[in-house]
């Protein structure tokens, strides 16, 4: 099944499959900020009068927790656009 | 738009993202000097202009931005820090211009981080007092957590800088990949979508990448 395939394309096709795998991990970031999300408008119905506060620290925590997300996206924009792995053919 | 310059047969290729940067900042300089002339002619005892007036909104929130996140005595660091939150947010609202902007290539980015990690290190360096107190910094709490510590210290910039090149990448990538897809009819798609991605999002990357370089810098004392 495996004859007709060149080894350039073989390596692409897995490049792809791969940027696909890796962009998994954008699971972990999109639960965690749905969390902080969750508990920063827990935390604005109980003291509405600090808002700007709540949200400011909100967002900067939920920057930080996207940071994995961004480590996947860039290692699938690399494998897809930079293809690191046809150079070892 | 690409650059390509020739000296003595050897080609030099410069990328529209770099091309872009000098255009942000030739822009950026220009209305500096503008905003600069005319501050100087402002008479004190008059109406000020409405114009004068943004700018002392803006210069005044960042001034408290950088008191409540490093303190009254960093006040020195506001002018830095309204720097680095002008380029960036002109950068990531430069992708409206339909160029590419200059915040999706990484070395604009990773400059941008060691910028603010050599400042951290030059600040904490000269608060800890002396080369035997910045080395002891990082032996604290216990001396086995110094590689921890120094590890820690080096992915500062390498997560400062992708972190703004992988959301301002991302979204470029999916803006382009729509573009090509739908043809003609984009931009009843895409209109909204920029909102997202250009100015949502890019404001909020400026504003993250500045408060979090404030922490690293402001966040080693005390």
């Amino acid at each position: 099944m495996l004859q007709g395939i060149s080894n350039e394309a073989f390596v692409l096709g897995c490049s792809a499959i791969g940027a696909g795998i890796a962009m998994i991990a954008g699971l972990g970031p999109g639960i965690g900020q749905g969390i902080a999300a969750g508990k920063g408008a827990e935390a604005v119905g109980r003291q509405p009068e600090a808002q700007g506060d709540i949200t400011r620290t909100m967002l900067l925590g939920q920057a930080v927790a996207e940071t994995t997300g961004i480590y996947s996206l860039v290692i699938a924009i690399i494998l897809l656009f930079v293809r690191p792995l046809l150079a070892g053919l | 738009m690409e650059v390509l310059i020739q000296i003595g047969g050897k080609e030099i290729f410069i990328p529209d993202t770099i091309v872009n940067v000098w255009f942000v900042a030739i822009v950026l300089i220009v209305f500096a000097l503008v905003v600069n002339s005319k501050m100087k002619k402002a008479k004190l005892d008059e109406e000020p202009s409405n114009f004068q007036l943004i700018l002392e909104v803006a210069v005044e929130s960042i001034d408290n931005l950088v008191k409540t996140t490093m303190g009254e005595q960093n006040l020195g660091f506001a002018p830095y820090i309204f720097t680095l939150i002008t380029f960036i947010m002109a950068s990531n609202l430069s992708g409206l211009l339909g160029i590419t902007a200059p915040t999706s290539d990484y070395s604009v980015t990773i400059s941008l981080a060691l910028i603010t990690f050599v400042l951290s290190q030059y600040w904490n360096f000269k608060n800890s007092g002396g080369l035997l107190g910045y080395l002891k910094g990082y032996t604290e709490p216990m001396a086995l957590l110094t590689p921890l510590n120094v590890i820690g210290d080096l992915a500062n910039p390498i997560s400062l800088s992708f972190r703004l090149f992988g959301n301002v990448m991302g979204g470029g990538i999916i803006m382009g990949l729509l573009y090509s897809a739908l043809g003609y009819f984009a931009p009843i798609v895409t209109a909204p979508l920029h909102i997202y991605f250009d100015i949502f999002s890019g404001v909020l990357q400026s504003f993250i990448f500045t408060m979090l370089s404030m922490i690293f810098i402001g966040g080693k004392e005390a």
